[in-house]
């Protein structure tokens, strides 16, 4: 394992601190409980939103704190759920009266633990579960999809309406339309590797990818050799298409995310094959995010999201953000 | 059951999963993510760390301090499992009174009945439910009996036949479900964490 890393124990909280210093002029970091919030209280009848999750997954959730965002992020250890202490901790800091909503990725860690925190906060609270990962069959026997790439997108669109005074029921709504709206799929081709584990979290060949693979690194629809990179983004769109079905003259944000160890000229590179395949179909792209904002440690890979958006999800994605991953319009 | 009890299982417990834990790692990242045997590892070590302030408290405190520390030191579904299953435990009631084995019986199904509930996992499923249920309904058989520490090896048993079993199974709960088929053939590796903790505090009990 090759990382910057002092020690183990450490390797969070020292992390954490430093993006703290990094970003003082927008957020400040708490540790024990840790949770990011931003460095001004949330405004009176704002609603807060808090979201949080494993670490591992940077700029997620914590560069996402700030004006047009979230109120506070919770990271958890690296790629395990952060703990219901948390949670109550960033819920009792940020609740401006407006009450909290909880934005949750479909895992069950994830679940569980928002569950216990949202049990213990005694002020007014509500949840959303993302689960935009197409690879998953969704089926009432299993957990379900994951919650992945498109959590950002929920955090930015609900961010803008919370910021405009929507109600805690509004939020909840736009969140769930959200992610309603949005289908995802990734794949990798190098694995990831845990601090505290020092090796890689799989093997895969040097002509492999795992198609449909997770942000944790873990499994997804299939192993494949590599194929060049039309291939590779035709075959995930036509999962995401299957799944989202959008009208011809519907608009669409289309969002290629890296897993942090692929270059941003290889993501621009997969952003130009979607929009050529889209347009050959007759999807209409007008929104674009290209970038690392859901990662999964040092993992090559991408995925892409593709959001329907109606009038309502474009005008809180253009609203003005200025968060430490994030920042258009102030 | 007494705190003196639960720190020396603890101790017992951590042992073992630290000889087992390159084989828990292994069948995690088979089909998991890998952070299952760290985060059983840190929240045993924090529980044997609480010796000290908890070692003259009534058992309910103590409990009830481990749960604490579980639930907020581990993270993941371990975390808010095994912390529920300990703050459970530490609200039946008449702990100021002595436990015995039916009692320690009745505590420990309540707890198992908790997590299945938290977990909203059931048998069958390919999750650590798997060992822990048969468990908690073999405990419900055996807690009137007096001459329990044969009843006990069948427990030892159970674990380990649910634990062989949840190889063949396919997950629908927890992360290994994301899979589907290519999870068959490995051992859940929460099963197996929980078999190996229900092995050696059962081995205790039966040698003491």
């Amino acid at each position: 394992m090759k990382k910057f890393i002092n020690n183990n124990d450490d390797f969070l909280k020292e992390s954490l601190t430093g993006f703290g210093k990094a970003h003082s002029d927008i957020i400040n970091v708490n540790l024990d409980p840790s949770f990011v919030s931003r460095k001004n209280k949330t405004k009176d009848g704002k609603v807060s939103l808090i979201s949080g999750g494993g670490s591992g997954h940077e700029p997620m959730h914590g560069g996402f704190v700030g004006h047009g965002m979230l109120d506070a992020a919770c990271p958890g250890f690296v790629f395990s759920a952060p703990t219901p202490d948390q949670m109550q901790a960033a819920a009792e800091h940020v609740d401006s009266g407006a009450g909290v909503l909880f934005i949750v990725k479909n895992y069950s860690g994830d679940i569980m633990n928002f569950q216990m925190g949202a049990e213990m906060y005694s002020g007014k609270n509500d949840s959303i579960v993302t689960n935009d990962d197409v690879a998953v069959e969704d089926s009432t026997f299993t957990t379900g999809r994951r919650g992945v790439a498109a959590t950002v997108l929920v955090e930015k669109i609900v961010g803008s309406l919370a910021e405009h005074s929507g109600s805690l029921e509004e939020c909840k709504k736009l969140g769930e339309k959200v992610n309603k709206n949005a289908g995802t799929m990734g794949v990798a081709f190098t694995s990831c590797t845990v601090p505290a584990a020092g090796k890689p979290t799989f093997d895969i060949g040097d002509d492999e990818m795992e198609f449909g693979v997770g942000i944790h690194g873990e499994p997804g629809r299939k192993r494949e050799k590599i194929q060049p990179s039309k291939t590779i983004v035709g075959n995930i769109l036509e999962a995401i298409l299957d799944n989202l079905k959008p009208e011809k003259n519907e608009k669409n944000l289309l969002f290629v995310n890296g897993m942090g160890g692929t270059p941003l000229t290889e993501l621009y590179l997969v952003y130009e094959d979607a929009c050529q395949i889209l347009q050959s179909k007759g999807v209409q792209v007008t929104k674009s995010l290209v970038g690392n904002y859901c990662t999964s440690l040092e993992m090559q890979g991408a995925s892409i999201t593709l959001l329907k958006c109606d009038d309502e999800i474009l005008k809180h994605w253009d609203s003005p953000v200025h968060t430490a991953a994030m920042r258009w319009g102030m | 059951m007494s705190v003196s009890f639960l720190i020396s299982q603890a101790k017992g417990v951590q042992k073992v999963i630290d000889e087992n834990s390159a084989e828990i790692e292994v069948l995690d990242q088979k089909i998991g993510d890998g952070d299952h045997i760290f985060n059983i590892q840190r929240g045993l070590k924090l529980v044997v760390e609480l010796e000290d302030s908890i070692k003259d408290l009534p058992l309910a405190k103590a409990l009830n301090m481990i749960a604490m520390k579980v639930l907020s030191g581990i993270g993941g579904s371990s975390g808010a499992l095994f912390g529920t299953f300990f703050m459970t435990m530490a609200k039946s009631p008449d702990l100021d009174k002595n436990v015995d084995f039916n009692k320690a019986c009745e505590m420990i199904i309540s707890g198992i009945k908790a997590m299945k509930e938290r977990g909203k996992a059931d048998v069958g499923e390919k999750t650590m439910m798997d060992v822990l249920i048969p468990v908690s309904e073999k405990l419900n058989e055996l807690k009137n009996e007096s001459e329990f520490k044969s009843g006990l090896n069948e427990v030892i048993k159970i674990a380990e036949e649910r634990m062989l079993s949840t190889k063949d199974m396919l997950a629908t709960k927890g992360r290994a479900s994301f899979l589907g088929e290519r999870a068959k053939g490995h051992i859940d590796p929460g099963a197996r964490s929980s078999q190996l903790i229900i092995d050696t505090i059962c081995k205790s009990v039966i040698n003491n």
